[in-house]
């Protein structure tokens, strides 16, 4: 257990090691980051991303919970609609139009990633912020807790909560997700605290009268914002996978008239040795967007990362 | 050392008691619950209530648990209903972890044969295409969705091309003596070479896809690692002192970056079975993998409570000995009295 806490640990304690040293990182950051095409790469690809769910409604052809090519579905045969004219992706297993739903599909793959990510966020910042503020007992129990949801392997840890839901929704769903990143943030967001505990500012603070409530929100916090925020853009894409795999393992969703892509994916599946293109696209979108964060995420991490500044 | 072992040890037992706890209460507020298991829902009123009565269900929950350890303590985790219906849970977890363990073991070693030495010649190689092709590459790997991986590779090498088999541990027609319970091992220890290489066969598909993760991520810690100490001081007093580059290489560049790899394989090794669950539902091998997936699906609890709470446990433990095995290789560690 504790080899993944330090792991996480020493991440926090760098950033505040970083932000101690008194210039301005985040314009240091920006300077390198403007010049780094890996960044520029991924931050191009989530751009892309978050443009098309917002502007999705207006791009999309027909309407995608519509079953327009129904009639072209034949069961017994295991037919699907085909590629044609004004669908140039054909239809899916009951016949609506799969451009649109790849489209559509952009916004719900957008929410789960962006909900997940900020539940994740807030319940590690509760705890985390009790833990690393507070000290003494309390820090032992919540850190106790976090290390036994740590000691279950991640995404078996969301599909167990996946199961607590007779009928699982598209909000149970990236509950799921999210829980698995509670304890992640919350040791990172403690690791933080406390390494700024002692630091300079926070005495100094502290000399001047600062009140606790004051010096944890307005000093050691935003300190701490810098590995939390490298975190989130990588917690976004693994949301977005684990929510696909929830759904391939028939937890997921089971209302299909709103299109996401995990979801679609893992629907696909079932039908995957007759029709794989169902599975290709969702799965191509999944990659790219998942690519998308991780590239921004990591390169991210590099440029806050004091070692690499030399 | 000792002291800090023991502490350990003692910290593990802690963790899988709480969570044995709360597994239990979890499974027990699942929708559904083990009647509507066993019974199927159209059971009439009568036949729940007697049931529930006899399966102590309407005890207490602290006592429903307190009954559970003492029958678990003794070996008797329940009867599956609907893996491997009617078998114990304990057996079919027996009975599935080897083959498991050998999907692990080789997705591992390929994950290390492979992101070690193609970190340690890319972070020489900064900057080069290499370098470049390698970490896209093990981005790419993060980005793919495991299940996704699995049915292309099998879609790919075993369906278009015939190279694999496309599921199961071994087929069908081979008599096959078992020893082990691990097919390879079985079919070295007893030399039937067909059979060994017939279960290896099976293995490499689902491993592949098993290993993308951790490949991705040993990959990058040894690139990292790399990176981070050749600017070490040691490294330049090293070259000063005129030791040979092959030396400096293997003595202090490889040497002190192994530690945190070494960190990196142990937390890889424990969340493999996570992998695991999508992978040998996929290929349709019979492992701990997918009897959790059907467990899930068929609401099977005796073995979801099992299953979970043994790769928790192992989880830990491997944790516990990656800590221990970095105490042995670190004497920094050491003399800091044992943790935290």
């Amino acid at each position: 257990m504790s080899t993944r806490t330090d792991k996480i640990d020493a991440l926090a304690e760098q950033a505040a090691r970083t932000d101690s040293a008194g210039v301005s990182v985040a314009a240091a950051a920006w300077r390198r980051l403007r010049r780094n095409p890996v960044f520029l790469f991924g931050a191009a690809i989530v751009v892309a991303f978050v443009a098309l769910a917002l502007l999705s409604p207006w791009l999309a052809p027909y309407d995608p919970g519509e079953r327009m090519l129904g009639d072209q579905v034949i069961r017994a045969r295991d037919q699907i609609p085909p590629p044609q004219e004004g669908h140039p992706l054909g239809g899916d297993q009951v016949g609506r139009d799969l451009l649109s739903r790849i489209l559509i599909g952009s916004q719900q793959t957008l929410m789960v990633g962006v909900l997940a990510t900020l539940i994740g966020f807030t319940g590690g910042l509760v705890l985390g912020t009790l833990a690393g503020a507070l000290g003494g007992w309390v820090d032992t129990v919540v850190m106790r807790a976090v290390d036994v949801m740590l000691s279950i392997p991640g995404l078996l840890l969301a599909v167990s909560i996946g199961a607590l839901f007779s009928q699982p929704n598209q909000f149970t769903v990236i509950l799921a997700v999210a829980m698995v990143q509670v304890p992640i943030f919350a040791r990172l967001l403690r690791g933080s605290m406390l390494a700024q505990r002692h630091s300079d500012h926070v005495l100094a603070a502290r000399a001047l009268g600062v009140r606790q409530r004051a010096i944890v929100f307005r000093h050691m916090l935003p300190n701490s914002l810098g590995p939390v925020i490298v975190q989130s853009t990588l917690v976004l894409a693994i949301s977005i996978i684990d929510a696909a795999a929830l759904s391939f393992l028939g937890l997921g969703n089971p209302d299909d008239r709103i299109p996401e892509w995990g979801a679609m994916l893992g629907e696909a599946q079932k039908a995957i040795d007759s029709h794989p293109h169902l599975a290709y696209w969702p799965a191509a979108c999944i990659i790219v967007v998942a690519l998308g964060f991780t590239l921004m995420g990591e390169s991210l991490r590099e440029a806050l990362d004091p070692k690499s500044r030399r | 050392m000792l002291r800090y072992t023991i502490r350990r040890l003692l910290q593990l037992l802690i963790v899988v008691g709480v969570l044995s706890l709360l597994l239990f209460a979890w499974l027990r507020s699942l929708p559904g619950g083990p009647v509507s298991a066993l019974l199927g829902e159209r059971a009439t009123a009568e036949t729940r209530a007697r049931l529930t009565e006899e399966l102590g269900l309407n005890d207490p929950i602290f006592v429903q648990y307190i009954k559970f350890v003492g029958r678990a303590l003794s070996g008797d985790f329940g009867v599956s209903t609907g893996v491997q219906p009617g078998d114990p849970a304990l057996d079919i977890f027996l009975q599935r972890l080897p083959a498991t363990l050998e999907l692990s073991i080789l997705a591992i070693i390929i994950a290390i044969a492979i992101g070690i030495p193609l970190g340690y010649l890319a972070a020489r190689r900064r900057g080069s295409v290499l370098d470049n092709l390698s970490v896209v590459s093990s981005l790419i790997g993060v980005a793919v969705p495991v299940f996704f991986l699995a049915f292309l590779l099998k879609q790919v090498f075993a369906v278009d091309l015939g190279w694999f088999p496309t599921a199961g541990r071994q087929e069908g027609g081979i008599d096959a003596t078992r020893v082990t319970g691990f097919f390879v091992l079985d079919g070295i220890l007893t030399q039937e070479w067909d059979a060994a290489w017939d279960a290896f066969v099976h293995l490499i598909l689902p491993a592949v896809a098993l290993a993308s993760i951790p490949f991705s991520v040993v990959f990058r810690i040894t690139r990292a690692s790399v990176l981070d100490v050749v600017d070490e001081d040691y490294i330049r007093t090293a070259e000063s002192k005129g030791l040979t580059t092959p030396v400096i290489r293997r003595r202090h560049v490889l040497r002190n970056a192994m530690l945190p790899v070494v960190t990196t394989i142990g937390l890889q090794t424990g969340a493999l079975l996570a992998g695991a669950v999508l992978t040998e539902t996929v290929f349709a091998f019979p492992g701990i993998g997918q009897a959790l997936a059907i467990g899930f699906e068929r609401r099977d609890y005796p073995v979801l409570l099992l299953l979970i709470l043994c790769s928790a446990g192992v989880f830990v433990l491997i944790n516990l000995l990656v800590d221990l095995s970095y105490a042995l290789i670190d004497p920094r560690i050491r003399t800091r009295g044992g943790g935290h």
